[in-house]
């Protein structure tokens, strides 16, 4: 079963991280993803850029192109992984093992019906 | 990451707000700092075991507020508040007092805080120190640190700049649009500044991290005020440049030149989004002097190769900021994008006419030695070079001109002697 992993958390926080704090979450995530990955039970992490840099589209007619992102909230979506996992306890799982990696915020469990894995994009680094 | 680390990062992510808007109640800016500072400190006893709170500036200003209420009424022989401890995580009360402070007053709060340490009577340095202080919320010992001068000179030139803003005539009725913009474009200068200040050093990390500071702020600033193009620009232009630090310098602390960074170095994430910022901010079609610089530094982010480099493009948008902000430092930086394109004769013609306004200006007497070295007048090269070496703000650019001036000596010794 596929699912996605919506992470939130209050945007202010996490881009206030110096890089010290940032490393070692970034340490810590990278020791359970990578077990994950090797066990083929982790697709596409994903990580957007800050709201600042989004831009909504309302699709009214005619469209509406706004600034900022599409809902504002004390936390924000800062992120989202794809899993591929047996079923909804080993997806909690996966959260409660990233969560202990990264504190703060929540994750949204969201199961995937279609899942297209698309052109080999060019990702930078 | 340990619970103080995670509560630290969301004190200072909530600082500018919990400051700003305690400076609303009380009016006064050592009473709003000390609310702020008792708060924090509840905080450190209360969040690692309630688990943090879903919205820590308002945890921080109901807190704060009550606290500093709480010292008054207790001078005053009256009863306590209530304390902190029945304040959990998603309270009804926390709730209530988050709804209370909209938006729109968090919003004027920050704009506010920033715009006291914009103060038109303050020296540049002493912005950025109360800035730094008040809003960042950076220590006495840092910002002393950052400027290299002692704790006790750094404590009494924060105190002297507060006491000048003195918070009494600061403006507290809610800013009309024309006020609102008006101090959004102070503020924006501010940061700017700040952000300089960090960018104009190299070896110096506590300097660096005022870069950091910097973005941060203007980061917030844009969360606020989402439809600014002038503040989608200062925070594209800030990251762009940010993100070749690790290029600047060499392993010796030496500036490396834009064209001679190792590009592979500049931090990406940081350029997306710049790019994705100024691609924003120019859809509005309100041009201005931030904008047109982030577009500047993002033509140069594109480019994969020096060589790559669109310096047409580059040399028409200085032509544009300077019309907007005529000044001779970006005739000078124009002169850089001519010599590419047209060449270096004609980059030495546009700046001849600087000579007075400049003739201080360490760039410009650099960029004089560049050119004439280029076109083989080597003792004019060599007079400038020694001009701009006279004039060097920093070893690192002292050590950048006594290479060239060593590379000349080398190579040209026996021509000049006969010459």
């Amino acid at each position: 079963m596929l699912y996605a992993l919506l992470c939130y958390n209050d945007e202010a926080t996490v881009w206030a991280w110096d890089k010290t704090q940032e490393d070692e979450v970034m340490r810590r995530i990278a020791v359970v993803r990578e077990k994950l990955e090797a066990q083929g039970k982790l697709g596409p992490s994903l990580r957007l850029l800050p709201t600042t840099a989004a831009t909504t589209l309302r699709k009214s007619d005619p469209p509406l192109i706004i600034d900022g992102p599409f809902a504002e909230t004390k936390e924000q979506l800062l992120g989202f992984y794809i899993l591929d996992v047996a079923d909804l306890d080993e997806a909690i799982a996966v959260a409660k093992a990233l969560g202990e990696a990264n504190p703060g915020g929540a994750y949204e469990i969201r199961p995937l019906a279609v899942y297209n894995t698309g052109a080999d994009l060019r990702v930078p680094a | 990451m340990s619970d103080l680390a995670w509560i630290n990062a969301a004190i200072t992510a909530a600082r500018p707000q919990a400051v700003g808007a305690l400076l609303r109640y009380f009016r006064d800016l050592d009473t709003a700092e000390e609310a702020f500072q008792d708060a924090c400190l509840r905080a450190l006893g209360n969040w690692p075991k309630n688990g943090p709170p879903r919205d820590p500036a308002a945890w921080l200003i109901m807190v704060g507020r009550n606290a500093a209420l709480d010292g008054v009424r207790k001078r005053a022989r009256n009863t306590e508040l209530p304390s902190e401890e029945t304040l959990s995580d998603l309270d009804d009360q926390e709730t209530r007092a988050a709804d209370r402070v909209d938006e729109g007053a968090y919003r004027d709060d920050v704009l506010r805080l920033l715009f006291i340490c914009c103060h038109p009577d303050l020296p540049a340095t002493q912005q950025i120190a109360l800035a730094l202080r008040i809003v960042a919320g950076l220590s006495v010992a840092q910002i002393a640190r950052a400027f290299l001068v002692s704790e006790a000179a750094m404590e009494q030139r924060i105190t002297r700049a507060k006491r000048q803003v003195g918070a009494g005539d600061a403006p507290f009725e809610t800013p009309g649009a024309v006020e609102r913009s008006e101090r959004l474009a102070a503020v924006a200068a501010m940061l700017y500044l700040v952000f300089n200040e960090g960018y104009s050093t190299g070896g110096n990390p506590e300097r660096a991290q005022l870069c950091d500071e910097a973005i941060r702020l203007a980061r917030l600033l844009l969360r606020l005020f989402q439809t600014e193009p002038e503040i989608m620009g200062l925070l594209a232009l800030m990251l762009i440049q940010h993100s070749r630090t690790p290029a600047r310098f060499d392993a010796d602390g030496q500036v490396v030149l834009l064209e001679d960074q190792d590009r592979r170095l500049w931090r990406a994430p940081m350029i997306a989004e710049g790019l994705a910022l100024i691609e924003k901010a120019l859809r509005h079609r309100r041009p201005g002097p931030y904008q047109v610089q982030a577009a500047i530094a993002a033509l140069h982010a594109r480019a994969a190769t020096p060589a790559d480099t669109d310096w047409p493009q580059i040399d028409a948008l200085y032509a544009s900021l300077e019309r907007m902000t005529p000044s001779p430092v970006i005739t000078l930086n124009r002169a850089v994008a001519v010599s590419k394109v047209r060449g270096a004769a004609a980059a030495l013609e546009m700046i001849d006419p600087l000579q007075d306004r400049l003739s201080g200006y360490f760039h410009f007497h650099g960029l004089r030695g560049a050119l004439n070295l280029e076109l083989g007048r080597h003792g004019e090269a060599r007079a400038a070079f020694d001009r701009a070496i006279a004039l060097a703000n920093t070893a690192a650019e002292a050590a950048h001109i006594r290479a060239h001036l060593d590379r000349l000596a080398a190579d040209h010794q026996p021509a000049n002697t006969a010459g």
